[in-house]
């Protein structure tokens, strides 16, 4: 119950920052930022609470931007329908690629390896390929209807979003709750001795990948709703793989809010770089390669569970001395 | 005698041009310990690897309950109701104690309360009630053995199999948890034991087999196994048994 009303709270307190504040660029800012920690969110389910470093959670990104563009422009289907095939077929990416990294026992750093590989066949795959518009991308038409999931104002946007976040939180808090997560965590953990109690490693990583690839191919297909337009290098570049595991490694993998705020604080970041340093190129990558360090260094639980220490550190005296009283 | 609850027939297995265990043979009778005992590098981990699915035989057959288990993945075995401990204890480090168990308690309790509330018995049932809250990696060497039954006996088995769950306690540690795997026993779960300490299991177990060298080289009781030539010298070496004379040669 506190978790969810956590969640509730932490929404709505999101909902409501559109109807005070009114600059486009922050919007805009903040509709990014949420897509980064939707995306992260994606890469926290397996990587955080799965402990499977995934080097290449852009391969979900990049198929639901594409399936959401390619079905609209040449095929004429729906935003809607695009949009939720998008993450469908994302899941599906998602599950192909974890039964065969999984079946084929890879842990760790080999796992991270092939799942970069997977991304990058499919990004240069996608920057020949005629379907996808190979290096020119594909342009989704303008048109500001809500049947075509356009909308003329940027509030919109961000409400679609964040609810779409609000999703996201709830799956991770549900994820505490079950025995799928308890067992996900167990494998986490330590494998050989999850699987002495009953656990199906290979199936229960393999059910994370296919929530986790449609949770970050969900993240894909707003982009391309929201920006309407999609290339190889946006879609499948590295990138979106390192800013998918990021945001959640600096906000605290494996918990709920840890993608969400670790977005909020490498966003505001990069952003602050670029006031003080003006749009160079690559500026960004460099704030982040910083903070990763830090954070790795200083609270290697993320944010979240530095503040948990702090919390801990500073709650455990007064403890003590109710229990002298 | 009634057909045993898991029998090992004639189970070899090779490592490259190492050969682990050489054509092994035993049985676990229901409702009692049985222990499995041998000097180091004898085979018995390996042999136990086997049983409980981490390891695939390279000849020879596991039969649980008359139905052949040779290779099955050990999640399955769990859920027939096979469950080990490891010999290095492996809890899951980040979790606590309570959490610990629960994951062992989830394969018989899909819904999250009724898996909290098996998870706290358990815990009690091994003397781990007043530690539930407890990050795991916290515990004392004998605690996380504890736990590591604990975890086990969440799954609900019918046939525990024990890897060396007393080495590197004191005394008074294995006198502490002895009475708890022999209420077990009597709870109606047997239990297969292997042991690197001749003495702890030999006051437990009532059927004993002796591995040396990947053979198995005896049987019986634990009094008869302990007078046994062979035994004696694969423990202390060519020849023990007869410097010792009379009193343990046969």
């Amino acid at each position: 119950m506190r978790g969810l009303l956590q969640i509730a709270v932490v929404v709505a307190v999101l909902a409501a920052v559109p109807l005070v504040v009114q600059s486009n660029t922050t919007l805009n800012f903040l509709v990014v930022t949420l897509l980064i920690a939707l995306a992260g969110q994606g890469w926290n389910i397996l990587g955080g609470y799965g402990g499977q470093y995934s080097f290449g959670h852009a391969a979900f990104f990049g198929t639901g931007a594409y399936v959401t563009a390619i079905l609209q422009v040449r095929y004429g289907v729906n935003a809607w329908l695009a949009f939720g095939a998008g993450i469908v077929l994302g899941a599906a990416v998602g599950g192909v690629i974890g039964a065969l990294t999984f079946r084929a026992g890879l842990r760790g750093s080999y796992f991270a390896l092939v799942s970069l590989a997977f991304a990058e066949v499919l990004r240069i795959v996608a920057s020949v390929a005629p379907i996808t518009g190979a290096g020119v991308g594909t342009l989704v038409k303008l048109d500001l209807r809500v049947e075509a999931l356009q909308f003329q104002s940027r509030a919109v946007f961000y409400w679609v979003i964040l609810a779409l976040v609000a999703v996201s939180l709830l799956v991770a808090q549900r994820l505490e709750r079950t025995r799928f997560g308890t067992w996900l965590i167990a494998v986490r953990e330590n494998e050989d001795a999850a699987k002495a109690l009953g656990v199906n490693a290979t199936q229960v990583k393999l059910g994370a990948m296919v929530i986790s690839a449609a949770i970050t191919a969900a993240a894909g297909c707003f982009y391309t709703q929201y920006f309407l337009f999609v290339d190889s290098g946006i879609a499948f570049g590295t990138r979106m793989s390192i800013e998918a595991l990021l945001t959640p490694i600096i906000g605290g993998a494996g918990t709920v809010f840890g993608p969400l705020l670790g977005a909020l604080v490498v966003q505001a970041l990069g952003e602050g770089a670029k006031l003080v340093a003006g749009d160079a190129p690559g500026l960004s990558l460099i704030v982040y390669g910083c903070v990763l360090v830090l954070v790795i260094a200083f609270a290697p639980r993320g944010l979240i569970g530095l503040v948990e220490t702090i919390y801990r550190r500073v709650a455990r005296p007064t403890k003590r001395e109710a229990a002298h009283d | 005698m009634t057909e045993p609850l898991l029998s090992v027939e004639r189970v070899s297995c090779r490592f490259g041009g190492l050969l682990a265990v050489n054509a092994a043979s035993l049985t676990v009778a229901a409702g009692r310990i049985t222990g499995l005992i041998g000097p180091n590098g004898a085979g018995k981990t390996t042999l136990f690897a086997i049983i409980s699915g981490f390891q695939r035989p390279s000849d020879g057959i596991v039969r649980y309950r008359g139905e052949t288990i040779t290779g099955l993945p050990p999640y399955e075995l769990a859920r027939r109701g096979i469950a080990r401990t490891f010999q290095i204890v492996q809890p899951f480090a980040g979790l606590s104690v309570r959490e610990n168990i629960l994951v062992g308690a989830h394969l018989r309790h899909p819904k999250r309360s009724n898996a909290l509330a098996a998870a706290d018995l358990v815990g009690r049932e091994v003397g781990l009630a007043d530690l539930l809250d407890r990050a795991a990696d916290t515990l004392t060497v004998s605690g996380r053995k504890r736990l590591e039954l604990a975890r086990a006996l969440a799954t609900e088995p019918q046939l525990l199999l024990l890897d060396e769950v007393l080495a590197g306690l004191n005394p008074t540690e294995i006198h502490e948890i002895a009475p708890t795997i022999r209420r077990l026993c009597e709870r109606g779960i047997s239990i297969l034991m292997i042991e690197h300490v001749m003495q702890a299991v030999m006051s437990l177990s009532q059927h004993v087999f002796v591995l040396a060298e990947g053979c198995i080289i005896a049987e019986g009781t634990p009094a008869e196994v302990a007078a046994d030539r062979a035994v004696v010298e694969a423990y202390l070496g060519h020849g023990a048994a007869k410097k010792l004379g009379g009193a343990h040669g046969r």
